[in-house]
């Protein structure tokens, strides 16, 4: 309880410093005033701080059901390929121009999202339980990894590339309210999935021939994890590219405070996973200079020491 | 009644069990013996329908089990099977909690769920270890805790793989005496075993299997004689009746 306090402060806290970071300071009493302060903050800064949570969210709890199912804390969602796919619907939507259209990227990079997890159920169900889950995951993020690179290699020019290129580290940059109303009900309708799976998660802790004895419906299971990982993650990607690392440190910090029962850290998880992202955010856009680093590189460079560190005092314990 | 009409099982091209007909009855211990690779944990898997059969019919009370749901399957029907794979470190009350799934609306644990896990927790002799995570228990803990798990869902029936292996002497007894103070309440008690005299001392019924399907049944006065051992396992052994009338087999030798 008091764990949930602390999460949900730190949540208001990060959420407030994603809306004070950039490259101008704007006075409190002006962010809800007419004029040029109060446009940034309504246009650009909220819709970003937003778009932070819900992301960060998504594959916070993406993660922390995945490493549920797997029963594996090494799964996320790039180790299953959704994010691969996810990204490469947008690769294929930004070289061959449908960033024009509405919905033309987001379209794309979720149609990736959902045809790759689709792919992965059928996989699955005939190879039988979570190793053809995790074995399928693999051999498609492998495989959408290849056609990204094919398709920049083969980009009409380097623009084209570059931004590719770019879009694929990952960044909330000069994203509007159109990417929050894109994404909010994909990532709304796919964490009320995953929320859903909590307790059929605990019974897996026994394995599944358990699970099934005590009533779960496995393929039941499955779909609901397919269908709510390709939603969040899908609409994660495409409005913000690929941003590792959340859905794998998340969960692993959350158990350290609430237990390892899977259907203890998924709420924590999603808030973790926000106020991780929002940080990571806000950290991007303190940065000299006039660019800004981008988000998927400095969540990666913040998380793997971080990451490893949390191994070091694990194996510690343990040995 | 749980019973399996002349069940076939075939997996990967394998026959595995062949035209199987087993009765258990509720209040009872029945033993399923037989050598490594006989079909017994494939008939367990069967009868707790975990395997759909390939022909034949299992049923519960006369229903068929494909005719149940899962749910409804597992409020009646408790496994306990072989490995005691336990994936997260949680505590070990969250983890008999677990027996309550079938039963658990939306919303938590009930006073009802409460007091179940309670008395299995009692029951195992595992309430002391409430708090501990489970993968710090010892071997025979944590195999307490796993059949405290099961019979928290108050099952009618109670399938079981191996549940002595890898526990010392003194765990067996108290393992064995839990499984026959269940059957004493009603529950029907199936386990899969593979000591013998273990099997003497708490069977009503031992079902022995040879190759895919059963080659003798009856108590174990019956069923554990030199002849029939000799000829399903190739040992030769010592039957011997104890002074409190339970069935000793020393096995000696390979035939």
């Amino acid at each position: 309880m008091k764990f949930r306090i602390l999460l949900i402060t730190l949540l208001i806290a990060a959420f407030l410093l994603s809306l004070i970071s950039g490259k101008v300071w704007i006075a409190p009493a002006l962010w809800l005033s007419d004029s040029a302060e109060g446009w940034i903050m309504a246009e650009l800064r909220l819709p970003r701080a937003i778009l932070g949570a819900l992301i960060g969210g998504a594959l916070g709890l993406s993660g922390a059901v995945l490493q549920g199912y797997l029963r594996n804390p090494l799964a996320d969602p790039t180790v299953v390929g959704v994010s691969a796919s996810a990204a490469l619907g947008g690769v294929i939507a930004i070289s061959f121009g449908a960033t024009a259209l509405p919905f033309g990227l987001f379209g794309c990079a979720m149609a990736g999202a959902a045809s790759s997890m689709a792919l992965l159920a059928l996989m699955a169900n005939r190879a039988g339980g979570t190793l053809g889950f995790i074995l399928g995951g693999v051999v498609l993020s492998t495989l959408a990894g290849s056609l990204t690179a094919l398709i920049i290699s083969i980009a009409p020019n380097p623009f084209a590339s570059s931004e590719i290129i770019s879009w694929l580290m990952g960044a909330l940059t000069d994203r509007g309210s159109d990417d929050v109303i894109h994404a909010l009900p994909f990532i709304v309708i796919g964490g009320a999935l995953l929320i859903s799976t909590g307790r059929a998660l605990d019974t897996l802790t026994l394995g599944e021939a358990v699970a099934q004895s005590m009533g779960v419906d496995l393929r039941s299971l499955q779909w609901r994890i397919v269908a709510g990982v390709g939603l969040c993650v899908g609409a994660s990607v495409a409005v913000s590219g690929v941003v590792g690392f959340v859905g794998l440190i998340v969960p692993h910090v959350i158990r350290s405070f609430v237990g390892e029962q899977p259907s203890k850290i998924l709420i924590p998880s999603a808030i973790g996973g926000a106020i991780l992202t929002l940080v990571a955010d806000s950290l991007v856009r303190l940065t000299p200079g006039a660019g800004e680093v981008r988000l998927g590189i400095a969540m990666t460079a913040l998380g793997a020491p971080f990451f490893l560190a949390i191994l070091m005092k694990q194996r510690g314990k343990v040995a | 009644m749980l019973r399996a009409d002349t069940i076939d099982l075939t997996l990967s091209g394998r026959s595995v069990l062949c035209g199987v007909s087993v009765a258990c009855a509720p209040g009872k211990v029945t033993v399923i013996l037989g050598p490594n690779g006989a079909g017994k944990s494939s008939l367990l898997a069967c009868l707790s329908g975990g395997r759909a059969v390939n022909a034949g019919v299992v049923s519960l009370d006369g229903k068929p089990l494909t005719a149940i749901t899962g749910k409804d399957r597992a409020r009646r029907i408790g496994l306990l099977p072989q490995s005691g794979d336990v994936h997260w470190d949680i505590e070990a009350r969250d983890l008999v909690a677990l027996g309550r799934f079938a039963h658990q609306g939306r919303g938590g644990l009930s006073a009802t769920d409460n007091a179940a896990i309670d008395a299995a927790m009692h029951a195992t002799d595992t309430a002391q270890f409430a708090t501990r995570n489970v993968l710090r228990l010892s071997g025979g803990e944590r195999a307490r805790v796993l059949l405290a798990r099961v019979l928290a869902g108050e099952p009618v029936w109670l399938l079981t793989d191996e549940p002595l292996a890898n526990l010392d002497p003194g765990h067996q007894i108290d393992m064995l005496d839990v499984l026959s103070a269940q059957a004493k309440r009603g529950t029907g008690v199936i386990a899969v075993l593979h000591d013998l005299t273990q099997a003497a001392r708490i069977a009503d019924h031992i079902i022995l299997m040879r190759r895919g399907a059963i080659f003798a049944s009856g108590t174990p006065a019956q069923v554990l004689t030199r002849e029939t051992l000799g000829e399903v396992y190739g040992v030769a052994c010592v039957v011997e009746t104890g002074a409190d009338g339970v069935i000793m087999v020393r096995v000696t030798g390979r035939t």
